[in-house]
């Protein structure tokens, strides 16, 4: 009973994070801001997501025995990895494809990278 | 149990369609991306509840697949946009 309760707190973890990213993408000024939001706030909620279903999975497998929970625990993780690194290295990719085609931040006043140049 | 699986899938299609309304009216290509990035990390999301609420393997293999090539998509996309291509 007490497990119920820690799923469904994850879950809940896991949803309201994801819904504050979109709610970030929606209402913040400028792409910068906006992708900060959405990067961290969906990595975030996803990886309280793939916590629920690892507890989901241990609980069933030490009450079943089923070998069937172990694969799908171990699938969740090979998501949770590939997740945490993608979106990572593709929210940079998109921000210095932002600067690079024109767009400067909403009310900048020093831009360090054009002073480089 | 399962019905909260389900139930968190349909909340999480309910915010793609929200992020949907960014992607439609994002005043510039790099908004349009980010969107769609966020689509990409729900989907897979999505599809973990999924895997839990049919109990079937599959769908975390599919979502490890579509992990990975949304990530290729979004890296040839933001080389576009940023002219070096």
């Amino acid at each position: 009973m007490l497990s119920d309760t820690l799923i469904f707190i994850l879950i809940a973890i896991g949803v309201i994070f994801n819904a504050l990213g979109i709610v970030g993408i929606l209402r913040f000024p400028d792409v910068y801001t906006r992708l900060h939001a959405e990067t961290k706030m969906t990595t975030f909620g996803t990886i309280f997501l793939c916590l629920a279903v690892f507890l989901y999975c241990l609980l069933n497998y030490l009450s079943s025995g089923d070998g069937q929970y172990i694969d799908l625990g171990i699938s969740t993780a090979v998501v949770l990895v590939a997740l945490a690194f993608t979106n990572a290295t593709g929210s940079h990719a998109i921000a210095r494809a932002a600067y690079k085609s024109g767009q400067k931040p909403e009310n900048a006043v020093v831009d360090r990278l054009e002073a480089k140049k | 149990m399962i019905t909260i699986w389900m139930l968190v899938a349909v909340i999480l299609c309910a915010l793609i369609l929200l992020a949907l309304v960014r992607l439609f009216t994002g005043p510039s290509a790099p908004d349009r991306v980010v969107a769609f990035d966020s689509i990409n990390t729900l989907t897979v999301a999505i599809m973990i509840m999924l895997a839990i609420a049919f109990e079937e393997v599959f769908f975390v293999d599919v979502a490890i697949v579509y992990a990975l090539l949304s990530f290729v998509g979004t890296l040839f996309v933001a080389k576009y946009l940023g002219g070096e291509l």
